[in-house]
This record gives structure tokens, sequence and C-alpha cells, in this order.
């Protein structure tokens, strides 16, 4: 995170010098365009894919125009917000906060994201819900983009929960299978799971200011001050890991990124590899001023879990069958990568981000590549694969660049993401740097292993591949040119202008130590090499199956997921939903149709009274009238002399009356 | 000459028995009858009223009484040959139809 | 007593008599000529009271027409020829409201004019009188009694015909 300074006037031209003021239009851009997709989206020849794609080329060119405001030596610029709503002292805004960080994320997420919009039009070519599709990763790439450029707290955690549900949506796109909407659902609650920590890490930060804000850079100068609580950070650290923990899949809550390939290849390339998993590791950037005044042992956990993280997800890519599992825990391996980085304090948060920013291109190229494989083969398994590197040139190729990129081979992106990050460890935390280097030497060798056993040997499958068309592979092409110049903007040689960039506190200088740079190399060699004969020929048992306790520890991963699902959900879904429910069902129920029974009761008991008095009153009325009358009828004889009798007894009555009133 | 009361007395008495003849005869004519003897009584009344006070007011009085009398009989019979044409009978207990 | 009083003692007897007979006799026509012999006494009456026009005009009226008028009434519904059944079931509860309005009427008239009160003396009402007093004073009750005599005679008529369609 960067103190805030005072807005400094970008040099360089005046368009796209001012463009930083409107790097928020970057975020709402794809918002617009999930809203035209998802109105006109049917409507609109090619089936609403264009509203995306535009918004993103958009996006693109601004927010290179943003980042060529750092390039040129411009400032952060974080303007003051838009008042959203005041509770009591408590101010909630709407704004934006633009540092080198803000820029990169903004490139990487746009680009990524471009070429995933772009990818699709072929991937996804005749989906059932291809509308629906772009309308969600649009949603989804403003819900990222919202975070990356969110000033105040509420603003990045709204963006963070839509990314949850765009991640649940897209999962779960093909959800007529069980599976998939299961994943889904899994994806989603495991990052709940993470979010709860998270916001109560936000309300001790909010506390921490005395309630008047979310501003991240006023947070960051109120825990600055020497009065500031230094249990509440600490607190409000771990609080905050908790959540980046949940999304970006570190242990213990890893366990939804395998299940999540599950969903359509593009969106485990945009989401699972480059930007939403990717969202974890930038709060804690973002934050880094809570991890730098909490008490020391915080990043000493944080360095645990990524060391523990990294190391685990590495074995269990070396058994996959799956090419798409071996890339997502390859993925869960970089994730970590990234966050031992920032685990090493000030110094390593340039490291860590720089391996996010080339981590990004290259993930997202092999996990488009191995798209454009499933494609060609309608198969998942490497096991139906093989020989394809003739059939399928380009993804052949680009595959490789991608996997060497991410094996660190010397001049690829990876290589110096990869060095920078082992020097840092080896300069701040040295068992950490052993760490790093064995999970190198894995990462080469499962990649080798994945490369030679779905390019190389001969076709197991039964399908008839080729090479996928160019809407496909354009993007693949693209990636891949990114893989390889994008690890030079941090070559020390160059100047290592990333660092320039992103940094903590102060420019961060990337120092070149020719004997790291060896050993990296020398690990990725060794993989490769140690690789390379086992798989070279397709044999019928793995050759790792000659550990046969590890390989079955691995298959089921470590049985996290079984100790989760049975020690967990199964109790809350069978004791405590059934406890709930019989609680529901007896007391509230009951009580409810006991209040309806006393009502129904009452009212009968009403009813009762007013049928037996008030209408045996009237009732009664009824029948007196009609007894008189049946009585006074007598006197209607028909006869008049009777009459004239009547009469005559009358006047005489009335004569005595008023001769006695006289 | 004569006095007052005694004249009354004898008004009265007619009266009566025309009360009497009204309410119980069975003959319709009989009844009619009845009622001539009470108009004669107040006629009787009358003079006698008349004679007293000097007034002769008292007798134009009864004269029109008798005319009236006499109106009020000729129709009283109409309505009982009229009674009798349709019901053969005249007599009054045998007329109820508005009995309850 | 005086010698009008003797006089008028003995019409008045044959009068009540003749009264009560109308009322009880079992034979209507017998009770016809009961009622004559009533109307005469009562004419006696008036000209003993010195009402000599009244007096000829109720024998004339009375007795000439009406009580003939009566007896064709009798003959028109064939009224019983000899005596009747009894009169109706009420003439016990009638003879009691009767002596009730009689003694009403006596103890009223006793009351108002005692008995022993002077006597007046006759006042004798010439046909003149009459006739002046009517024509002058009474000319309008004289000619809605014209009137009334005229509706009598037109709705007796008419109530009587025979209609043609029955």
């Amino acid at each position: 995170m960067v103190a805030p300074e005072t807005i400094t006037a970008a040099s360089g031209t005046g368009a796209i010098g001012g463009a930083i003021q409107y790097a928020w239009v970057i975020a709402l851009l794809p918002f617009v365009a999930a809203a035209l997709t998802l109105f006109f989206g049917k409507r609109t020849p090619g089936q609403g894919a264009v509203y995306g794609i535009t918004a993103l080329a958009a996006g693109f060119v601004m927010a290179l125009a943003v980042l060529w405001h750092f390039v040129t030596g411009g400032g952060t610029y974080a303007p003051p917000g838009v008042e959203w709503f005041t509770i009591g002292p408590l101010h909630l805004e709407v704004g934006q906060f633009v540092d080198g960080l803000t820029a990169v994320m903004l490139v990487v997420v746009t680009g990524v994201s471009l070429a995933v919009h772009v990818y699709s039009l072929g991937y996804m070519h005749g989906d059932v819900r291809f509308t629906w599709f772009y309308v969600v990763l649009s949603l989804f790439t403003g819900a990222m983009l919202t975070v990356v450029v969110a000033n105040n707290l509420l603003m990045l955690l709204v963006g963070w929960e839509i990314m949850g549900v765009c991640s649940y949506l897209l999962i779960g796109h093909w959800w007529e299978e069980h599976e998939n909407s299961s994943a889904a659902i899994k994806a989603f609650i495991t990052t709940r799971v993470g979010d709860v920590p998270f916001m109560f890490g936000i309300f001790a930060l909010i506390f921490a200011t005395g309630f008047t804000t979310t501003n991240i850079a006023h947070i960051g100068e109120t825990i600055a001050e020497p009065g500031t609580s230094s249990a509440l950070v600490t607190a409000a650290a771990l609080l905050l890991f908790g959540g980046a923990i949940g999304k970006s899949a570190q242990f213990p809550l890893h366990v939804w990124l395998p299940d999540a390939m599950a969903g359509p290849t593009p969106v485990s390339a945009l989401i699972h590899a480059a930007t939403m998993v990717a969202a974890g590791v930038y709060l804690v950037g973002r934050m880094f001023e809570v991890f730098v005044h909490a008490d020391p042992f915080v990043l000493t956990i944080v360095s645990v879990i990524a060391a523990i993280t990294t190391l685990g997800a590495a074995f269990l890519a070396l058994v996959q069958d799956d090419i798409k599992r071996v890339l997502a825990y390859s993925t869960l391996s970089q994730l970590a990568y990234m966050v031992a980085g920032l685990s090493l304090g000030p110094d390593g948060v340039s490291a860590g981000f720089f391996h996010l920013f080339t981590h990004a291109f290259f993930k997202a190229l092999l996990f488009l590549g191995a798209g454009s494989v499933i494609h060609a083969v309608h198969s998942n398994n490497m096991s139906d694969m093989g020989g394809l590197k003739d059939e399928m040139p380009v993804t052949f190729w680009t595959f490789l660049i991608g996997s060497a990129a991410l094996a660190g081979v010397f001049p690829l992106a990876g290589f110096w993401s990869k060095d920078e990050l082992l020097v840092g460890a080896w300069e701040h935390n040295q068992w950490l740097f052993f760490v790093l280097l064995a999970v190198a030497v894995m990462t080469a060798f499962y990649m080798t292993r994945c490369v030679l056993l779905t390019f190389f040997g001969t076709y197991r499958g039964t399908a008839h591949p080729h090479e996928s068309p160019p809407v496909m592979t354009g993007p693949l092409v693209g990636l891949a040119g990114a893989s390889v110049v994008a690890g030079f903007l941090g070559a020390p040689q160059l100047g290592a202008v990333f660092g320039d960039w992103v940094y903590f506190e102060h420019p961060h200088d990337a120092s070149f130590v020719f004997w790291v740079a060896l050993v990296g190399t020398l690990a990725a060699a060794g993989g490769i090499l140690i690789g390379y004969p086992l798989y070279r020929e397709r044999r019928e048992r793995d050759p790792l199956m000659a550990f046969p306790r590890a390989w079955n520890l691995l298959q089921h991963r470590y049985y996290i997921d079984d100790f989760y699902m049975r020690g967990i959900v199964y109790p809350i879904r069978d004791r405590v939903s059934a406890g709930v429910n019989w609680t529901n069902q007896h007391i509230l129920d009951g009580a409810v149709n006991g209040a309806a029974w006393a009502a129904r009761g009452i009212a009968t008991f009403v009813n009762w009274i007013d049928r037996t008095f008030v209408d045996g009153l009237v009732n009664a009325v009824g029948g007196l009238t009609g007894a008189t009358g049946g009585l006074l009828k007598y006197l209607q004889t028909g006869n008049v002399q009777w009459y004239a009798v009547v009469l005559f007894v009358g006047v005489v009555a009335l004569t005595i009356v008023f001769v006695q009133i006289a | 000459m004569i006095r007052l009361p005694f004249v009354l007395v004898f008004s009265t008495l007619l009266f009566s028995t025309g009360v009497y003849g009204v309410l119980a005869r069975r003959n319709a004519v009989m009844v009619l009858m009845s009622i001539e003897l009470m108009l004669n009584a107040v006629n009787v009344n009358f003079v006698a009223f008349s004679s007293s006070l000097q007034d002769v007011g008292g007798q134009i009085f009864a004269l029109f009484i008798i005319a009236v009398a006499a109106a009020e009989v000729g129709i009283g019979l109409a309505i009982v040959i009229l009674l009798f044409r349709n019901r053969a009978s005249i007599n009054v207990d045998e007329v109820n139809l508005l009995k309850w | 007593m005086t010698a009008q009083e003797y006089a008028f003692a003995v019409i008045a007897a044959v009068g009540s008599i003749s009264a009560i007979a109308v009322v009880t006799a079992r034979n209507v026509v017998h009770a016809a000529l009961y009622l004559v012999v009533a109307l005469l006494s009562v004419g006696a009456t008036f000209l003993l009271l010195g009402a000599e026009f009244a007096g000829w005009v109720q024998i004339l009226i009375y007795v000439g027409a009406i009580v003939i008028l009566f007896l064709f009434g009798l003959m028109l519904t064939k009224a019983p020829i000899g005596r009747d059944t009894l009169d109706n079931n009420r003439r016990w509860l009638a003879a009691l409201v009767a002596l009730g309005v009689f003694a009403g009427l006596v103890f009223l008239i006793q009351e108002a004019f005692p008995f022993d009160s002077e006597q007046f003396p006759v006042f004798r009402a010439t046909t003149a009188a009459v006739g002046d007093s009517m024509f002058r004073d009474y000319v309008l009750p004289f000619e809605a009694i014209s009137f009334l005599l005229l509706a009598a005679l037109i709705g007796a008529i008419v109530l009587a015909r025979k209609d043609e369609g029955n």
C-alpha cells in the first residue's frame, strides 16, 4: 500500500495524462456492457458478445493510458470520493485511488479479460446460454475492476462479493450436471467462510479510526499514529488475511479451486488464474500498512500458510490426469508464491506483485491453451490426449511458451519474477527460500509432464483433433507475447521499472544476484530433465505410482476434502439442519398453529355466544311479537257486532277515565 | 214543565236498549232497527235541550238527524239486500270473512 | 209532578217497553211493529216538549217511511215468519255493556242535572220559527243534507240493482 501523496501532475500529453482522472470509467464500462448484453444481447448479431468485447477493448486502452501516467513518472492520484451516505460519524463514500499497483492491475485485468472475451467467441460458440455467459463475464470484470480502483474498504467489499457471485454463476454455467452446481456452491461457500473474518477485519479497522471512515488512505494514516492499539491492528491484519485465504485459495480454504475447474475453461482462465484469485493477494498488498504495523508474527503466519499451500499444491499437481486440474494446482502453488513474497515484508511487495503480473499472463495462456486442446479432443483427461503438436501447432507452441514461463526458464517472464522472489526470500526468510526452490523444481517437473503427455507421443483418444479457429488462437498468441516481454519490466538489467510503479513506501530497486538466478535456472532445468525421460514415452502406469502410499494420499488430496465433508458439512446438514427443522416444525410452527387453534377456539366460543344469546335475543323478540300477534288475532273475529262491543266497552272505559280526571 | 233529567233518562234508556240490540241481534235488519233506536234517543236529547235552553237550533238539528237517519237506512238496507244476494243469509255471525 | 210530567211518564213507559221489545222479540216482524210504537212515543215526546214540527216530521218520516222500508227489507231478505232462533252468543256481554252504558250515562246526567232542579217553561217552537231559523241560520247544512240525500238515493240504487253480467 502506498502512503497517500499529494496528487502530482502527470507528465505526458494532455489526453493520456488526463486519463488517470477517469480510471473509474474503466471499472464502469464492463457494468454497462453487462447491462446492455443482458437486455439487448439476444437481439444483437453475434448474440451480444460485442458489448463486452468493446467495453474491454476500450478499457484496456484506457488502462494502458493510466499506466503510461506512472511510466512517465507520475504520482498517485487519490481524489476525494463522492459521499454515499453517512451513519452517525461514519462516512461512506464511493471513490477511486489510483497508484502504480492499481494501474498494473487495471492493465492485467482488462488485458486478460479481453483475451478471454475474444476467446469465448470460439469456445462458447453454440452454447445454450451464450449471451448470459457474456453478461456474467462482463459483470465479473466490472466487479474486479471495482475492487482494484476502490479507495475505501466498503466499495472494495462490494466488488469482492459481486465477484464471488459471478464466480458461482460461471462455475455453475453448465448446471445441468450436478457436479458443476455442487462445485459452484462449494466455491461460493468456501470463499464466504473467508469473507466473514474479512468483514470483521473491516469492522476492526473502522473501529480503529473511531468509526469515521472506511477510506483506505485514512485508515493507513490512523494506524501509523502511535496511539493506535497494536492488538487491534494485529487482529485486523489476521482477519483481513482470512479473506485473502478464502479468495486466493490458500490452505485451509483451498479446496474449492480444483473443483472450480468444472466451469468452462475461459472462466478458469479469467477468474481462477488471473483475476479473482489474485484479489486476495491484491487485498494484502493494498492493506499492507496494516500488516506492517501488526505484530510481526502475523507475517510469519502468512509465510507459513503460503509455504504449506505452495508445497502441498505442487505435490498434488504431480499426479493429476485432468489437464485443468494440473493447472489449477499450479495456480494454487503460484498464488502461494505471491503470498510468500508479500510475507517477506515491505521489500517483498514489489516482488510478489511482479509475480502476480507475470503469472496472470502465462497462466491465462495455459488455461486458454488447455481449453483449445479440450475443445479439440472433447475430453479433459491427458490420458485421452497425446501427439497433438502436429495437429495443433499454434496451441502447442503457445502452450510451450507458457509452460516455460511458468517453469521459470530464462528469459521468459516467469524467470524474472521467480528470481526476484528467491532473492527476497534469501534476504529475509531463508527457510522460505528452500521451500520456494523445491517448488520451482516441482513446477518445472509437472509442467514438463503435462506438455509431454498432451502434445507428444501418439494420440490416444477417439476424436479428430484439429487446430482451433483464429478467435481462439489469436488470444493465445497475444498472451504468449505478453509472457515473453512482461518479464522485462522487472528485469534489473533493464531498470526494473516495475519496482518504480508497485512498491511499499519507497520504490523498490530490484537487484540481480547471479547465484540466485543460477540456482533458479538449475532448479527449472532439473525439473525438466527429470520429467522428460519419465514421460516422453507414454506408459501404462504413471511412473509416480511407484510410491503407492504417496500416490494414494495425493489422489485423495490429503483427505482434506473428506475431512471437511464428513467433519463439518454432513454433521451440519444432518444434525444441525435436522434439529433446526424440528424446532421450526414443532416449536415455531407449533406456536403459530397453537395461536391459530386458540383463535379458532375463541372464535367458536364467540360464535356460540352470538348464536345463543344475541340471536336468541333477536329470535325471542320475534317470537314474542309473533306470540303477541297470535294472541291479538283473536280480536279479529270478522264479526262486526263484536267490534261494536269492543268499541262500546272502550267508550265506557274512556268516559270513566275522563270523568275521573275531571 | 217537564224536569230535564227525566227526559234525559228516557233518552238514555232508549240509547242503551239500542246498544243492546246492535250488539246482540243476529239479523242484520234488526241491527239497523236498533241503530234507529239509538238515533231517536239522540233526537230526544236534542229536543229536550232545545226546549230547556229555549233555542230552536236543537230542534233543527234533530230534523237533520232524521234526514241523515233516513239516508242511512236506505243505504244500509241496500247493503243488506246485496249481502243477502251474495250469501243467501243476513245472519251477521256468518259474515266473518275477515276472521283471522 | 205536573200534568205534562204525568203524560210524559206514561209515554216514556210505553216507549221504553216497546224499545225493549224491539230488541228482544223473537219474531222480526213483531220487532218492526214494536219499533213503530217506540217511534210513535218518541214523536209524542217531541210534541209534549213543544217541538210540533219535529214531532210531526218524526211520525211522518220515521213511522211512515222508514219502518215501511224496514218491512220491505225484511221481506226481500226472506225474514223468517214466526219465531226465530235466539240471538247470538254474546247477548250477555251485550247486556252488560248496555247496562254499563246506561249506568254511566245516568250517572253523568244526574251529576249535571240534579233531579230536583226547577222546571222550565214549555218552549213553543212554532213551525214558522223553525223555518225562519232553518233558512236563515242553518241554510248551509240544509243544502248539504239535500246533497246527502241525493247521494244516498243514488248509492242505494247502484248498490241494490242487479248486475247484468252476474
